[in-house]
Parts: C-alpha cells; sequence; structure tokens
C-alpha cells in the first residue's frame, strides 16, 4: 500500500516549478567520479596491505592462513574467545575450506555446542546467537580501504549471527577482497539493474561494535559484539 | 520533544550557557577532536575536493528531480513488500505511525537514533498511547533516561554531560553500582538494552538515505543498534525526510563516504545497512512487516527558493564541528534540535521566524561552516540571506540594530545635528574606550559589546581632517 503519494509528489514538483515527473529516468551527468580512481590501480597483494593496515584501526584482530591450516586457525582463534557456544551459518564454503570435520566432529567431541542456522527452525536461530560466545559467518565481499566484510543475508545466513553473539570472526576468502565500497555498491546495483531480488539485509560490518557517546571516549563493544577477528585464507 | 527544546529566549540560553564551564570544555575538545579526525580523513583520501563536489552535484540532482526518485522508491519498496505512507505534516506522520503500532498491538518500542522522529516528536505521540518507548543509541538512552534532557549535537547528543552524571542517572534509573567509567557504563547499558530488543514489539529507525533503484533503506552506526532494531521485533517503521534519498547503490557509496568521514573521520563506521522491504520468504529473522514514512513537515516550502540547497544536508555535524559561536553557546543555546550552522539556516525555515529569528544572528559570517560542509552548502550565504529576509521582506531586525539605526537616522538626517554628534562622539565614549577599542558600550552599543569590541571613534573627525589636509596641513 502506498498512501498519498500523487498529492504528496505533485506538491513536490510544483514547488520545483514543474510538472511531475514519474516516466523519465534523469539522466545523471556527473562532473566528478572520483570513487573510480580511489585504490584502483593495486594488486590483491597491495590492497592486502591496505586491509592489514585498516584492521589495525578498527581493533579487529587479523589472521592471516592458507587452505590447510584453516580449520586449526579458527580452532584456535574460538578458545582464544573463551570457547562455545558457536553459532555459524548454514553456507557450502565452510565445507568448501575445509571446515566441516572442525565442525561435525572437532568441536562436539570437545563440548562446544555448534549451532548452524537453519530457517526451517525459525526463532529458535535467534535464542541461539544470542546464547552463543562467538559468531562465525563468511564474507561476501571484503572491502580493502575500510576494513570492512560485506554479508547478504539469506535463508541460511541469518543477520542475527554477526549482530547478537558476544564475539564475531569473519572468513575471508582473499579473493574477495576488493579496493573499496564502490566495488561493492557496483556489484548490487549491477544485480538490481538485472532484475534479481537483492538480500533483505545487505551489512557492511567494520570491526566490533563501539560508542564514543560518553565524554568522547571510545568504548569497543556496546550493542554488537565487543570483540571481532578476520581470518583471511589464501585462495587465488 | 519536537523541533523546539526550550522556551527560553536565544539570549537568555546564552547568557545561562556560557556560565557552563564543563559543557564549553566538552564541547570545546568534542570540537577539536572532531575536526582533526575529519580533516585527517579527508587528507587521507587525497582528493577531497573532488569528493565534496560529486557530493555536491549528487543531491543537487537529486533535490531537482526529488518526485522522481521518491516515486521510484517507493514503487520498489512496494514491490518488496513493504507500506509507504507520505506525511506532509508531522501529524500526519505521527498518526500514522501510532495507527501501525495499535494494530500491532504494540506495547515496546526499540527506537534507533533519528533525527525526524524527534522533529515530529513521535516519542510522545507513543508514549500518550501507552507505549514504552526506549531510544537505543547509547547517547540518546541517557538523555531519555535524564527525564528527556535534549540533545545538544546532531552526532553526539549526550556531548554536555560528563559521566559522573550519568553514573547519577543510572545509579538513579537502572539500579547501577558500578564506577564512572565509561566502560562500565556502556556495559550496563548494553545488558539493559539487549533485553529491550529481545522483547520489544515496534522497531523504528530513520534513514541516512534511502536507495530509489532498489527500494532499500541505509542505516549508519557504530554501536550496531539500527541492526539489532530492524533485526528483532516483527514490525519496522522507517521515518524518513523527503530529501534523504539517492538514486542507486553508487552515490549511496558516495555519500556514505563523505558522511562517515566528516562525521567521525571514520572511512566508514562499524555498521552500515542496507535494507530493502520486510524479510524475504525463508529468513528467519528481520521484520515480518515493514513501514516506511516519507515526512515533508516544511520541506516543500524551501524546494525552489533561495534556500533549496540547505536540503542538500546528509546531517553529519561538520559544520557543527567547526562553528566559533556553537563552541561557545553550546547546542542548547540554539532552541532547537537543529543547532549550529545548519540549525540556524534549517530551524528558521522549518519553524519559522516567530520562534527562531535570532539564530540567523548566532553567526560570526566566517564561513568555516561552508568550507567543512562535504556537499558544499554554502552555509555562512544562507544566514545572510535569512538576514536581508528578515530585515528587508520581514521588517524585524533585531531590537538593538533597529534602535541604532533609527538613531542614526535621526542624527544624520539633519547637518546641525550630525556636525555636533560626530564632533562629541570621541568625547563621549571616552570613557568606555581602552586602546581604540570600545568594550563595554552604553544604549544601544551594549548589544554589540557584550559579545565584541566596537573600534573607538576617531579623535579627529573625517571633515575636520579634510579640511586641515587641504589646507595642506594635518595628521597624514
Amino acid at each position: 500500500m502506498i498512501h498519498n503519494r500523487d498529492s504528496f509528489l505533485n506538491n513536490v514538483a510544483a514547488q520545483l516549478g514543474r510538472s511531475r515527473n514519474t516516466s523519465v529516468k534523469p539522466e545523471r551527468n556527473w562532473q566528478f567520479r572520483p570513487q573510480d580512481k580511489t585504490l584502483t590501480d593495486k594488486t590483491p597483494d597491495e590492497l592486502m596491505t591496505v586491509f592489514r593496515d585498516q584492521c589495525q584501526l578498527i581493533h579487529t584482530e587479523l589472521i592471516e592462513t592458507n587452505g590447510s591450516k584453516l580449520a586449526d586457525v579458527l580452532e584456535a582463534t574460538v578458545n582464544l574467545y573463551g570457547g562455545g557456544p558457536v553459532s555459524i551459518w548454514q553456507d557450502p564454503r565452510f565445507i568448501e575450506f575445509g571446515l566441516d570435520g572442525l565442525i561435525n566432529e572437532a568441536w562436539p567431541a570437545r563440548n562446544i555446542e555448534v549451532n548452524e542456522w537453519n530457517a526451517a527452525r525459525g526463532k529458535k536461530n535467534v535464542a541461539e546467537a544470542e546464547r552463543a560466545n562467538v559468531g562465525i559467518t563468511f564474507s561476501d565481499i571484503t572491502l580493502a580501504e575500510s576494513g570492512t566484510v560485506v554479508l547478504f543475508s539469506g535463508a541460511g545466513k541469518g543477520r542475527s549471527i554477526s549482530l547478537l553473539p558476544h564475539k564475531y570472526i569473519a572468513i575471508i576468502p582473499k579473493s574477495t577482497i576488493v579496493p573499496r565500497m564502490t566495488q561493492a555498491a557496483q556489484e548490487i546495483s549491477r544485480r538490481v539493474q538485472a532484475g534479481e531480488t537483492i538480500p533483505s539485509c545487505i551489512n557492511f560490518i567494520t570491526g566490533p561494535s563501539n560508542s564514543a557517546d560518553i565524554e568522547m571516549n571510545l568504548v569497543v563493544g556496546v550493542h554488537g559484539p565487543v570483540k571481532a577477528a578476520y581470518i583471511v585464507i589464501e585462495d587465488m | 520533544m519536537a523541533m523546539k527544546i526550550g522556551e527560553g529566549k536565544f539570549k537568555d540560553n546564552v547568557n545561562k550557557n556560557l556560565e557552563d564551564t564543563f559543557m564549553r570544555g566538552a564541547v570545546a575538545g568534542a570540537q577539536e577532536r572532531l575536526r582533526t579526525r575529519r580533516l585527517d580523513a579527508a587528507e587521507e583520501l587525497g582528493n577531497w575536493e573532488e569528493w565534496r563536489s560529486h557530493g555536491e552535484e549528487i543531491r543537487k540532482h537529486v533535490l531537482d528531480n526529488l518526485d522522481y526518485y521518491l516515486h521510484e522508491l517507493t514503487e520498489n519498496v512496494q514491490k518488496r513488500g513493504g507500506h509507504v505512507f507520505f506525511a506532509e505534516t508531522a501529524d500526519e506522520a505521527n498518526a500514522y505511525v501510532r495507527e501501525v503500532v495499535n494494530a500491532k498491538n504494540g506495547k515496546k518500542v526499540v527506537k534507533a537514533k533519528s533525527m525526524v522522529t524527534e522533529e515530529i516528536g513521535l516519542n510522545q505521540i507513543l508514549e500518550d498511547e501507552g507505549c514504552e518507548v526506549i531510544e537505543t543509541d547509547l547517547g540518546e538512552y541517557i538523555l531519555q533516561l535524564d527525564e528527556h534532557d535534549p540533545p545538544s549535537h546532531i552526532v553526539t547528543p549526550a556531548l554536555h554531560k560528563n559521566k559522573e552524571q550519568i553514573r547519577d542517572v543510572f545509579t538513579e534509573k537502572l539500579e547501577y553500582k558500578l564506577t564512572s567509567k565509561p566502560e562500565e557504563l556502556a556495559l550496563h547499558a548494553r545488558k539493559k538494552l539487549r533485553q529491550e530488543f529481545l522483547t520489544a514489539d515496534i522497531g523504528i529507525t530513520g534513514c541516512n538515505f534511502a536507495i530509489a533503484e532498489s527500494g532499500s533503506v541505509g542505516l549508519v552506526t557504530n554501536e550496531g543498534n539500527a541492526g539489532l532494531v530492524s533485526d528483532l521485533p516483527k514490525t519496522q517503521i522507517t521515518v524518513m525526510g523527503m530529501e534523504r534519498i539517492v538514486p542507486t547503490f553508487e552515490e549511496f557509496d558516495v555519500l556514505v563516504s563523505l558522511l562517515t568521514r566528516s562525521a567521525v573521520g571514520q572511512k566508514l563506521t562499524s555498521y552500515i545497512t542496507a535494507l530493502s522491504g520486510p524479510r524475504e520468504e525463508g529468513d528467519a529473522d528481520g521484520p515480518e512487516e515493514f513501514h516506511l514514512v516519507i515526512v515533508d513537515n516544511g520541506r516543500s516550502k524551501i524546494l525552489g527558493t533561495e534556500f533549496q540547497s540547505v536540503l542538500q544536508c546528509i546531517r553529519c555535524a561538520a559544520c557543527i564541528n567547526v562553528c566559533p559561536v556553537y563552541r561557545h553557546i553550546g547546542g542548547h543555546s540554539y532552541n532547537s534540535i537543529y543547532p549550529g550552522p545548519i540549525g540556524a539556516v534549517l530551524t528558521p525555515l522549518l519553524g519559522g521566524y516567530d520562534d527562531f529569528k535570532d539564530l540567523p544572528y548566532a553567526s560570526t559570517l566566517c564561513a568555516a561552516c561552508t568550507d567543512a560542509c562535504p556537499v558544499k552548502i554554502p552555509l555562512h550565504e544562507l544566514l545572510h540571506k535569512h538576514r536581508q529576509v528578515i530585515v528587508e521582506r520581514e521588517g524585524r531586525a533585531p531590537i538593538s540594530e533597529k534602535l541604532a539605526m533609527k538613531a542614526f537616522g535621526l542624527g544624520a538626517a539633519s547637518n546641525p545635528m550630525y556636525a555636533a554628534g560626530s564632533k562629541m562622539a570621541s568625547a563621549m565614549m571616552k570613557p568606555f574606550t581602552k586602546n581604540d577599542r570600545i568594550s563595554n558600550g552604553p544604549g544601544p552599543l551594549k548589544a554589540w559589546t557584550e559579545i565584541r569590541e566596537f573600534p573607538a571613534p576617531n579623535k579627529e573627525r573625517f571633515r575636520d581632517w579634510f579640511k586641515e589636509h587641504e589646507k595642506g596641513g594635518g595628521n597624514q
């Protein structure tokens, strides 16, 4: 339902001194496009350096590893964060990157509770995420300039996993790293223009939550996770 | 709370707030830090002026085509299963939100920080309905607990409070027993608010930028509270000022990049969320119902006028953080939720000159605000324009200025009066003069010299000097 649109927009057009336009897409002839030249000349390794430096500024631990060691690194990081319960996305990349052994065998054997997001279980997912000590997701697109992981929500990919647990770990395939938000925005826009339905929630997450509302003192950890770690995995 | 946050006269507010040494220290410190961070972030980017120019052209383009983009946005919200309400007035917006909350039998509402809901006074309306309304931005939460103390800055609303005051509020209202350390205070708020998020019926957010091409709403926070407000409650209501919109995700990137750098000097804040409609089939979290309320409340009257560029504003507060007047008088002096240079331009346009005609004079016209603005709003020129309108079209110059002009008019109208007056000026002003400056002037000069100095009249009149000069002597 859309209420009062005609009278509202007729008034807007009248104030602009013309008749209302609903059909002719306005030409966007930009004179400036600074984003096209920002970090776009960097090689993947140079972008990795930018990303690494930025993580220092956003209170986020960065661990770089390769395929064979990923499971060990993830397990160690969860231990460092105090163990389970762990909440994870239902995401084929966990198997692709060889983490099914850790998730289905090693953790249960060590009494670490693991809950995989499963839309069929409805609200229970949220309750588990709320109880979780650590939430783990993959990054769908990663922004070098700002140290940001971009998460697309979906059936197996609840929004709550990156928000409700006490700590958050993002697994970042190196191939997902792009210069900055520009490239993510262009990809999302491309999907929209191609008529695809974009996810109902796209989160750009940059380190743990924080606030400077009390005397301008930075407090890390407010509503979202109080700690965050990124594990970058070489996949190129 | 609506846009107007106090009944006091501007000058009385100023006099009172000038005495508040904590506030003045806090404001000066915050300005310094935020300003430095913005400059560092701009320098790191390298071509900041080009970014500003792009931001400006995007905002201008959107305003010039606002009807098109609002149409496109709302078509796409509807396609995603969301509801849209266009509200010309604050009352219409509030009535719609109240209707939705009542229809959902909503008893508890959690809110993410939103200036437009402050502007329309939404909380009061919902509280009158018996709803519990909880602000979840830490700064807003503190103010709400402290008997709805008004915000004094649009990005860090509780800037004027020190941590001991905040501890006292928490002790009184939240059974808090720990120290005034910000970490402990924040952790306590986290625990309390987490329970509120989990049990709320309705989530209300503002909107930093809506994205027309996809019908999305973009939210920018550091705390993650907007994410929770739009994740957990069954119903989400987003209230946006009608001008807060961009054509596509590409422009969203540019404006967010400008906003986060200009507001807090961050490349991006911790949470930037683009939400499209309610949850999708198969999602297990996110709202089941989504309502977008688009508010005019006086904005359309600014379109097509000499003040249109004020609607380019992206609410970053960079102008506030450089303003020498705000630095001394603080946010509350403006009597508006929108303080500082942007507030001094916007508030009289939305709220009228009757209540806010003093604000355009709360400026030295130094143009620091204009230089700081990431979307190049000519703020000091708009302040000057306001003064022109107030004097020329409205005929209501400030009284002291009127009296001074009247006295000068009388004195200058007749030759003998002018001659006598100008001859006496130097001698009469002598008791008030120190080093050729007057800092404590009498009569019509009082209002001027209370806040700045006035040059003392020359001891020798120009006419006398000129006569002497023609004779070949005099003071050269």
